[in-house]
């Protein structure tokens, strides 16, 4: 029986799963039209491989992975390239990027695509390719490109590999469902990532609220892969709080957990490998919590990626409310959409549309009274309040000092603090100004070396000119001083006889002057 | 359809600032309640008239900050600062005073620093200090409670209030008074005999301390604060008062239950150390200011001028707060030890 | 004779006292003299260095003696507020708002050529204090942006007027969460409805 530890901090918000019927599947009838942007990932996004007008096929290429860190984008069914520029997308920014449209023809035709058949007789690095060439990104909601991750098996030994089936924040159910449908799935794709990273265990983790997922997911598992629960704790999900809650140890600051030997992944995102691996099957579809209480029909959904957020929001029957508001993501971590025509993608878990009575709008911020709820609830134990202080100060030195950049920005110190501060966008601002700093301090630097090269070279290019001029004077004087005779009497002297010779040929007939 | 955009996150506790206020002005009745059974209406007719004043004064503050004072008197907290101070203050003391120490807390111990959240000293405390310092005599004046003499009704209260000329009360001296004051007497007969002692502390404060402990608990249960501060508080005061009991001579400390059940330990304790304005931070930094203040008090108490210290140490370590913040950061997740960059 | 005469004897303490550390100090300046001018160093690696010239010195370095000298904090619009008070910091002075004299806190810019008019006269090659733009008489010039500080000292030798200065940063990889504002807050009619 495995130990639990507890993690510091965290809270108990209201987990509303109930709500979106987790171990209910739903596939959405094909849209009409499909968005996918270049960005759904971490990293640099992809380039597009299609022009405007070609046809495509489900499951083709559709833009290349431009670095290693870097994902391909798959057509999720076959239809037309109707245009490929900038359009709204689902970014907290709301700002547009580059996507490609494709309008949908309804056949569903698809490329053939064929897996391999003994994944254990290929390397783990031709494996890794394969998902790479599918287009794999982490589906819980992050979006790391998989293949990078499981490139950590470079950094040392891996013990174990942990399927995060944790889920710990309200309302998302996507990784429950996905566990009570399709949990050998998971187990398959997670034995073949144990397989690629090395790893000797295999531990499945679930929150104790997910009583049916915990069950599915131990009678498909058997006897060599171990599921663990423990008690539900928000943020108990997250990568680093969930080793130290399954094993005792904790991720080095700076480090990631292939540092202890351990490698996390989501169910869906094994699910996604077992698609590439064993089918050949790209990335092109998810499972989508959509939940809140302007929906008349919440549930999870499996949908194609880029289906645009209206289409599912008109799926699940949303009556939007006087302010209406379209959450991608969770409560806690998710950012409000600022248009319906964005599309879903391969980081999106959840939509959740809540009316204001269930979510009240943010009221407006009071001053901090230094309460220390929001230190007794960081699961980091970090000083959220002293992080605000310093942040609105900008003092990059202190927010070093305190720890900026181990926040998760998991949102329970925002959740608890009485005076509603919004601490975490403060936490966020402060980590791009803190970035901005130590880049602008680095272009300064650079800048200095060059203006002193240039300096230096500029001196040094006026030396050698004077340098030269000196050596034509000493070589002048040596020469008169070697003739005897003034240079300057012998320059006039040459002068003038040349004149005298101009002034001779000047007479000569056909002369105009 | 126009979307609203706000960051992360979109769920909050239900708890605001203004319930955390209201919860502490809900837990300091226990012990207004016995003060009033043993002392009559004073303090509360001093916190009723405290309160509207303290109101009065925020108002005109905010106003000449050029701020919304609707806004800021919702979140209760100039009545809190009101409550605790006249809670402190000897009841039936006149208007001025009361008026005064208002001010001087409301005015110079919060707003002139930004108000809520900015200040850093103890506004009830920065009233009570200046009160003590400036009429001395007035703020020694305890009315004898109840077994002493005679408990005065509402009218005495208000004669008092308006007009303290024509008020003519039955002072009597508290038994850390007395006890400061002692010269020859034995603390155990001093105890015994002496009608300002009761049978653990002081006569009548004994059971306004155990009603502030009271109120202190259930905040404690509500969970509006950690036990760290007044647990290291009363701990640190229990133990130099048992090692400075020297078996009740003349000259030496006086018992564990006597300094417990005094004066303004439970009060402070529980209400005026665990201010989250002016205290230290983190639940390391919070033990050591509590710890603190338990000995100070205790110093001042056997070895000071004043009978009743809390005031003066509560004021002291908040000076020292921002230091203790800065050596007393928890160990962050992933880091060896603490401060490690 | 000086236990009698206490003026004296405090007179003589004074001056032998004095002569004391008179003489360790001066042995400690001539003994721990620092090469150069640090503080001046200093000052220079809190400025952005572009070498605009905007604060009416010559570079960041003579206006980083010039402050160590005593002129105000307040003259460098590219550092902005950010290096005015990290001055302030250093300096143990009080920080000012910009001198709106000397220019006003922009965004970050990058020069960029219009490569089709340009006529290849070096002007601008000339005058770049950090030598960003790449090119020779007669030939293509063109800015490496990565290496240009956005002082803007190329735009005025240009005969052909064919330099901008652009946004360094834009579009949605460098977009980031703002601090919030300190009067957020619904708008009446929103109190109203919700």
């Amino acid at each position: 029986m495995r130990v639990i530890h507890d993690i510091p901090g965290g809270i108990h918000p209201p987990e509303r799963k109930a709500l979106s019927r987790p171990g209910q599947l739903r596939e959405l009838p094909l849209p009409n039209r499909l968005v996918l942007p270049m960005r759904q990932h971490i990293g640099a996004p992809a380039s597009p491989i299609v022009k405007e007008g070609d046809r495509v096929l489900g499951g083709q290429c559709i833009a290349e992975a431009t670095t290693s860190m870097s994902v391909a984008v798959h057509a999720p069914t076959s239809g037309t390239i109707v245009r490929i520029g900038a359009h709204p997308i689902a970014h907290a920014s709301g700002l547009d990027d580059l996507c490609i449209e494709l309008e949908t023809d309804g056949s569903d035709q698809w490329l053939s695509h064929s897996g391999v058949t003994d994944y254990r007789a290929q390397s783990p690095e031709t494996l890794m390719a394969h998902i790479q060439q599918a287009g794999t990104a982490g589906l819980g909601g992050a979006g790391f490109p998989t293949a990078v991750k499981l490139l950590a098996r470079e950094r040392g030994p891996i013990e174990t590999l942990i399927i995060n089936g944790t889920e710990c924040e309200p309302y998302i159910t996507a990784d429950d469902t996905l566990m009570q449908c399709e949990a050998s799935a998971i187990i398959e794709g997670a034995q073949i990532l144990a397989y690629i990273v090395g790893a000797a265990n295999i531990v499945i983790a679930v929150e104790d609220n997910k009583p049916d997922a915990l069950a599915a997911m131990t009678a498909a598992a058997g006897a060599d892969i171990e599921v663990a629960t423990f008690p539900t704790k928000y943020p108990s999900g997250g990568e680093k709080q969930l080793i130290t809650i399954l094993t005792g140890k904790e991720v080095p600051r700076g480090g990631i957990p292939a540092d202890i030997g351990i490698v996390c992944q989501n169910p869906g995102t094994a699910v996604a490998v077992r698609d590439a691996i064993v089918h050949g099957k790209p990335l092109t579809h998810r499972v989508i919590t959509l939940t809140g209480e302007a929906l008349t029909s919440p549930g999870n959904v499996r949908a194609p990626l880029g289906t645009p957020v209206e289409t599912l929001m008109e799926f699940a029957g949303f009556q939007p409310p006087m302010h209406p508001r379209v959450i991608h993501g969770g409560p806690m971590m998710g950012f409000a959409l600022a248009s319906l025509a964005a599309p879903v993608i391969k980081t999106t878990n959840c939509l959740l549309a809540p009316t204001p009575d269930e979510l009240p709008l943010p009221q407006p911020a009071q001053a901090c009274i230094r309460c220390g709820l929001c230190a007794e609830a960081c699961p980091a134990s970090l000083l959220p309040q002293q992080l605000y202080w310093y942040a609105q100060a900008k003092d990059q030195q202190q927010l070093e000092k305190h720890h900026l950049f181990d926040c998760i920005e998991c949102g329970a110190c925002a959740w608890v603090c009485p005076s509603n501060i919004p601490l975490v966008q403060y936490y966020r601002a402060s980590k791009a100004y803190v970035v901005d700093a130590r880049q602008e301090k680095q272009r300064s630097e650079n800048a200095m070396h060059r203006f002193e090269a240039r300096q230096s070279r500029v001196a040094h290019e006026a030396q050698e000119r004077e340098a030269k001029r000196a050596e034509r004077k000493a070589a002048a004087a040596a020469k008169a001083a070697a003739s005897g005779e003034d240079p300057v009497q012998a320059a006039i002297a040459r002068a003038a006889a040349r004149k005298a010779a101009q002034a001779e040929t000047a007479d000569e007939p056909g002369d105009p002057s | 359809m126009s979307l609203m955009t706000n960051s992360s996150p979109h769920a909050h506790r239900p708890l605001g600032v203004a319930d955390v206020m209201q919860r502490v002005l809900l837990a300091t009745l226990p012990g207004v309640l016995v003060l009033t059974w043993f002392f009559g209406p004073g303090t509360l007719v001093n916190i009723l008239f405290g309160g509207a004043l303290a109101l009065l004064f925020e108002a005109l503050a905010l106003k000449a900050r050029r701020r919304d004072p609707w806004q800021t008197l919702n979140d209760y907290s100039a009545l809190v600062t009101a409550t605790l101070l006249c809670i402190a203050l000897p009841p039936y003391s006149p208007w001025w005073l009361i008026a005064v120490g208002i001010a001087c807390a409301v005015l110079l111990g919060k707003q002139v620093f930004g108000g809520l959240g900015y200040n850093p000293f103890n506004p009830a405390m920065v009233g009570y200090v200046v009160l003590l310092i400036s009429f001395p005599v007035q703020m020694s004046s305890w009315q004898a409670p109840r077994g002493l003499a005679e408990v005065p009704g509402l009218l005495d209260a208000l004669e008092a209030l308006f007009l303290p000329a024509h008020y003519d009360g039955a002072t009597a001296a508290t038994a850390l008074d007395l006890w400061r004051q002692n010269k020859g007497m034995m603390f155990e007969d001093m105890a015994r005999t002496a009608p300002e002692f009761g049978r653990w502390g002081g006569r009548a404060w004994e059971w306004v301390n155990i009603a502030f402990l009271v109120g202190g608990l259930w905040l404690l249960k509500q969970r509006l604060f950690t036990w760290h501060a007044p647990g290291a508080m009363l701990l640190t005061l229990a133990v130099c008062a048992l090692l400075g009991f020297d078996g009740g001579s003349s000259t030496g400390g006086g018992s564990m239950t006597f300094h417990l059940l005094s004066g303004a330990t439970m009060f402070g304790a529980f209400f005026i150390v665990t201010d989250p304005v002016s205290s230290a931070v983190s639940t390391r930094g919070r033990l050591l200011f509590g710890a603190l203040i338990g000995l100070l008090v205790y110093l001042i108490r056997v070895f000071g001028n004043y009978p009743d210290a809390v005031a003066f140490a509560v004021l002291i370590l908040n000076f020292a707060a921002p230091l203790i913040d800065q050596y007393t950061q928890p160990r962050v997740y992933g880091s060896q030890k603490e401060d490690d960059a | 004779m000086l236990s009698n005469d206490p003026l004296l004897a405090a007179l003589l303490a004074l001056l032998s006292l004095g002569i004391i550390f008179g003489a360790l100090l001066g042995f400690a300046s001539v003994r721990f003299r620092a090469e150069g001018n640090p503080l001046a160093e200093q000052v220079n690696g809190i400025l952005p260095q572009t070498q605009c010239g905007q604060c009416g010195y010559p570079g960041c370095r003579p206006y980083a003696e010039a402050i160590v000298d005593g002129d105000a904090i307040n003259k460098c619009p590219p550092g902005g507020e950010d290096t005015i008070q990290a001055l302030a910091d250093l300096l143990d002075v009080e920080p000012l708002p910009l001198d709106a004299e000397h220019g006003v806190e922009k965004e970050k810019l990058v020069a960029y050529i219009r490569e089709a008019e340009c006529i290849g006269c070096t002007k601008c090659i000339q005058a770049c204090p950090v030598d960003a733009i790449l090119g020779a008489a007669k030939l293509m010039h063109t800015v490496i942006a990565d290496e240009c500080t956005g002082c803007d000292l190329c735009v005025e030798p240009c005969p052909v007027d064919c330099i901008d200065m652009i946004p360094r940063h834009s579009g949605i990889a460098h977009w980031h969460w703002q601090l919030p504002s300190k009067t957020t807050g619904i708008i009446a009619s929103d109190r109203a409805a919700a």
